[in-house]
């Protein structure tokens, strides 16, 4: 059986504000357990919320963002249930009127295509607290520093295939938070967090199949992860005659398999009502408008103005666009080295595997957009070629200084002296006399492999610094000749 | 001196006739001496008290004035008072000492009141006869047999008894009004959103207001004047201007237009009652008022829908009762689950119990639209009825109560008997309108309450009405035989 | 409809609430009879009316993003029935 796999994505971001969505307290993370904890985020008796004006702002950021329609009669809904890391035994959240809704966003898929995946809502919440459930006399320590951070919780649509485009779509989706600055996108801390919702089905069937929830993924190696295994263990289970219950599962890294938690499962009536203790938010026009007039450029346009701008395909684009850092960057390098293909090349090829050999984002790249510029400068002006660049580029990220200086220092500068490249040549065919005969001797269609042994051989013995074309041109004259 | 208004008070304390600090030790000394018989306070607050009227002394030996330097009050149990228990009349929070001030509470006592004690209530303000109580029922002043109504049952008790002169109070369904109407009080419930809620503990969040309890409505003024105003800490309090009360009390009622809507002299309400009621239109118009039938045609259906919204509500509100922060948690707990429902099964008494569970089940799977968004619609006829009503008149009058204070008790058997009894006065909580009841008079020793609704911060206007009918009429200077 | 005993034991666990073995039967009437007042509100004509949240229908006010609270750790936990090394104690959780 050919199955298909149905991904939905729920993504929470912590909002990037200095305070709480309802309370004045600090939201750094890492403080000492409960030292952020103010009277309202405890849920003491009496105490009321009023609503942060940052987090509303940065909602509608993420709306326009998307070009989703924002509501402008917002209500806060409280979901009901008990657990020890929701203080009140009930979190304000949005249920039927949320800040965002239906919108879209654009990720590129590694085939060179662009998809386009639904946003079925994103609204605002506030966050639990932390259960640490390290020993303490048996007990499990609640710390509540965390309780009533700003969540915008994006909803997508079903629409994703595999774990990649999954993958694909959070990594867009940080993208996008970044580039808004509404969101630190550090998963390490919690700051994006995501559950995923899966299913399978049999190729061509319309309905969906029963889904799971895996909760809480937080690295997108383990997005992927996850989902594939929980993708086989739905295979393996309908294969066996089995049946998908829906439920909310966990990734387990160490084990790479999910598991069921059943303490989520029980009396999930969540009795969902308007709370009474904060009014209807209301967001005019005229705000978003202003608002608008803030936004930075997205993605998409950037996408857009760089296959118009540069010329590059549309999976180019889309990839460079991804974070705010490497468009930066590579517009640039593009800007230094006056060649933005070539560029692009550069940025998506080279400095892409050298930055995940070392495992480092951008920002932390051993080669500047200006060092990285100067050496395609010298690629152009046929100082180096492209073969000999890779090495150039080596040094660079080796700490050995700018392009110039390391063509300089190991004397890797192009011999482009038609004399000097002639010598070579007349030495290299003086070594191989017989091949020499052949070549000759041969039809035209042998000829053209044997051509490049000559090549070969000639950048052989010029250790790699005659310019290639040179050495076409000359050698083949001299062996027609 | 107990028998002195606040207003007499503030004369008293600003010609030097006493101190704040003899007024005090002379209030807590009557307290200790005679509340045992009512039980009508739950924590007396002397080393504060003392320690608040020596201030206020200080205060207004630097030349300092106003009118509530130095006046006594206490507070309904349900205000947090930072460093005070505060209980809420329930077992739950017995261990509750409270790490915040009410916004109420901070703003009396940067006017200068001194607070003797914190007042008993129903429990988690659910119910009218404050028999829900922790702490035990609290007995009427004006017959000890007999309940004082509730849930501010302890503040109508204490200063209907002379033990202070006025206390705060809070309403959700007529637990100001109502108390003072069956213990010869003056209580208003100001409009929803006048009076912050901030560090008032939740009962129905919508319908909740804190508001003033005294003898007079010339008191009310002056408590309210301390209470109102916008506070940033509650996202439903209202931003508008505090007017003055007291310069609102001495307008003329010449042309006053005052409906009586017929719905409220209907079947249920004792026909003594009603005389009493006609007796005070009477006054009213000898007074200039001018008197006109109404018709608010939803009035029937207020109690059904209260008892969606404020249990709804409720459910939610005490979720936060988990016994893991603060509060009773129950002992040696097997697990989290059973942590949760022994700390609030043995924490919470049998009508919060109940209420819970009614509004637990109103807001679960598939009964959301037929109850509470039913109800929330109700609401809203409810709310249509007195704006069409207010494009005629300016006050609405009624009865307060459909029956005299009843036996301890009395209503114990079956909940909804006790419900029936706020049947006037829940409507201005589901409308958010100002209300007030004054005394008009007694049956068999028994107090009688007139209520007076107006619209949207119209409390001046109720305050003027029943300090006009007060100039006229003695019912609220009447003391409770042994008080 | 009637609550029936086992409603009474679902709602009860809902709202995490330990009941009596022994009141249930008390429990249950109550809930019914209140119930039975409630739904006298079926009999009204609600059709194309708003549902009413707050009376005066005002707006939410928002807050300057402004942190404005310090660490009262000790103040707070000081009514806490159980803490440890700064956290609440509750029994184990088992995920």
């Amino acid at each position: 059986m050919q199955w298909e796999v149905v991904i939905g994505l729920e993504i929470h971001t912590q909002l990037a504000t200095q305070s709480k969505i309802f309370s004045g307290s600090a939201t750094t993370f890492g403080s000492e357990p409960n030292t952020q904890a103010s009277l309202i985020d405890l849920g003491m008796p009496g105490v009321l919320p009023v609503l942060n004006q940052e987090a509303v702002r940065m909602a509608c950021m993420f709306g326009l963002a998307i070009d989703a329609e924002i509501g402008q009669h917002n209500v806060f809904a409280r979901k009901n249930y008990f657990y020890p890391d929701l203080p009140k035994g009930y979190q304000i959240s949005q249920m039927e009127l949320p800040i965002v809704g239906k919108g879209h966003l654009d990720i590129a898929l590694e085939d060179g295509t662009v998809k386009r995946i639904g946003i079925t809502r994103a609204h605002l919440e506030e966050d639990a607290g932390k259960s640490l459930h390290e020993d303490f006399s048996g007990s499990t320590g609640i710390d509540l520093n965390r309780a009533g951070t700003p969540l915008l919780e994006i909803v997508s649509e079903p629409e994703m295939r595999s774990a990649k485009e999954a993958v694909a779509y959070v990594k867009a989706i940080h993208a996008l938070v970044r580039y808004l600055g509404i969101c630190d996108g550090n998963m390490a801390e919690g700051s994006l967090r995501c559950d995923c919702n899966v299913s399978i089905r049999p190729k061509g069937q319309a309905e969906f199949g029963t889904r799971c929830e895996i909760k809480n993924v937080n690295s997108f190696r383990f997005i992927e992860r996850a989902i594939n295994s929980e993708v086989q263990r739905q295979i393996d289970l309908i294969e066996d005659g089995g049946k998908v219950i829906q439920e909310t599962r966990l990734y387990d890294p160490n084990k790479d398999e999910t598991r069921s938690m059943r303490s989520k499962e029980e009396a999930n009536d969540y009795r969902y009502f308007p709370d009474p203790d904060l009014l209807p938010v209301v967001i005019e026009s005229a705000y978003l408008d202003d608002l608008r007039a803030t936004l930075p450029e997205l993605p998409p346009q950037k996408v857009e103005r760089f296959q118009s701008q540069y010329g590059l395909s549309a999976y180019d684009a889309n990839v460079l666009a991804s974070s705010r850092e490497q468009a930066e960057y590579f517009e640039k390098v593009a800007a230094i080295g006056g060649d933005a293909k070539l560029a692009a090349n550069w940025v998506m090829v080279e400095l892409g595997s050298l930055l995940n050999k070392l495992g480092v984002e951008i920002d932390q790249a051993p080669v500047s957009a200006e060092q990285l510029g100067g050496m395609l400068l010298r690629i152009r002006d046929n100082t180096i070629s492209g073969k000999i660049a890779k090495t150039v580029f080596e040094a660079m990220a080796a700490g050995e200084g700018d392009a110039d200086q390391i063509i300089e220092a190991r004397g890797l500068k192009q011999v482009t002296d038609s004399g000097a490249i002639e010598k070579v040549l007349d030495e290299v065919l003086a070594a191989n006399a017989e091949q020499v005969e052949q070549y000759r001797a041969a039809d035209e269609a042998k000829r053209g492999k044997m051509f490049g042994f000559f090549v070969g051989q000639a950048m052989k013995a010029s250790k790699g610094k005659a310019n290639p074309q040179q050495v076409n041109q000359l050698l083949k004259s001299k062996l027609e000749g | 001196m107990h028998q002195l208004t606040l207003a007499g008070i503030a004369r008293g304390l600003a010609d030097k006739s006493f101190s704040s600090e003899e007024l005090t030790r002379a209030l807590l000394q009557r307290i200790h001496q005679l509340d045992p018989q009512l039980n009508s306070f739950i924590s007396i607050t002397d080393e504060l008290a003392i320690a608040q009227a020596k201030a206020a002394d200080a205060r207004r030996a630097a030349g300092e004035s106003g009118a509530l330097l130095g006046a006594p009050i206490a507070h309904k149990d349900l205000f947090c008072t930072q460093g005070v228990r505060t209980s809420c009349g329930s077992k739950m929070l017995d261990s509750f000492t409270s790490p915040y001030d009410a916004t109420v509470v901070a703003r009396l006592a940067e006017a200068g009141t001194v607070t003797l004690g914190k007042t008993n209530m129903d429990e988690f303000a659910m119910g009218s006869a404050n028999e829900s109580s922790h702490y035990g029922a609290v007995k009427n002043p004006w017959n000890l047999e007999h309940v004082p109504g509730g849930s501010s049952g302890g503040s109508a008790a204490a200063v209907a008894a002379r033990l202070l002169p006025a206390a705060t109070g809070t309403d959700t369904g007529g637990s100001i009004r109502q108390p003072a109407a069956l213990t010869s009080l003056t209580g208003l419930k100001p409009t929803y959103g006048r009076v912050s809620r901030w560090g008032m503990i939740a009962y129905a969040s919508s319908l909740d207001q804190g508001g003033p309890m005294a003898r007079t409505a010339e008191d009310c003024a002056l408590l309210l004047q301390g209470m109102a105003g916008f506070d940033p800490k509650d996202s439903t309090s209202i931003d508008e201007p505090v007017p003055d009360y007291s310069a609102s009390l001495n307008g003329s009622l010449q042309g006053l237009r005052i409906g009586l809507p017929k719905e409220y002299f209907g079947a249920g309400l004792d026909p003594r009652i009603a005389d009493l009621v006609q007796a005070s239109v009477k006054e009213l118009e000898k007074l200039g008022a001018v008197i006109k039938e109404i018709s608010l045609p939803n009035m029937q259906h207020a109690i059904p829908a209260y008892y969606v919204i404020a249990p709804a509500e409720a459910s939610s509100n005490l979720s936060r009762f988990d016994g893991v922060r603060f509060g009773y948690r129950c002992e040696n707990p097997r697990d989290l689950t059973d942590l949760y429902k022994r700390s609030r099964g043995e924490g919470f008494g049998s009508e919060v119990q109940r209420r819970i569970m009614v509004g637990t089940y109103a807001l679960s799977a598939g009964y959301y639209d037929a109850y509470y968004l039913k109800a929330q619609k109700i609401r809203r006829l409810i709310k249509n009825d007195f704006m069409a009503a207010f494009e005629g008149v300016d006050v609405i009058l009624g009865p307060t109560t459909p029956n005299l204070a009843w036996k301890i008790g009395a209503k114990n058997a079956d909940p909804v008997a006790e419900y029936l009894e706020d049947v006037y006065t829940i409507t201005a909580n589901l409308a958010g309108l100002p209300g007030l009841s004054m005394p008009a008079g007694f049956v068999d020793g028994l107090p009688v309450g007139v209520q007076l609704l107006a619209p949207y911060f119209q409390e001046g206007r109720l305050l003027n009405v029943a300090h006009q009918y007060q100039q006229v009429t003695d019912w609220h200077t009447r003391v409770p035989n042994g008080f | 409809m009637a609550l029936e005993r086992s409603d009474v034991e679902k709602i009860a666990h809902l709202a995490r609430l330990g009941l009596n073995e022994a009141d249930l039967p008390r429990t249950t009437d109550a809930l019914n009879s209140i119930l039975g007042l409630v739904d006298q509100m079926q009999a009204v004509d609600t059709d194309g009316i708003e549902p009413l949240a707050h009376p005066l229908e005002a707006r939410q006010r928002l807050r300057a993003d402004v942190v404005t609270e310090s660490n009262q750790r000790d103040r707070y936990q000081a009514i806490a029935p159980a803490t440890d090394s700064g956290l609440y104690l509750v029994p184990k959780v088992i995920e």
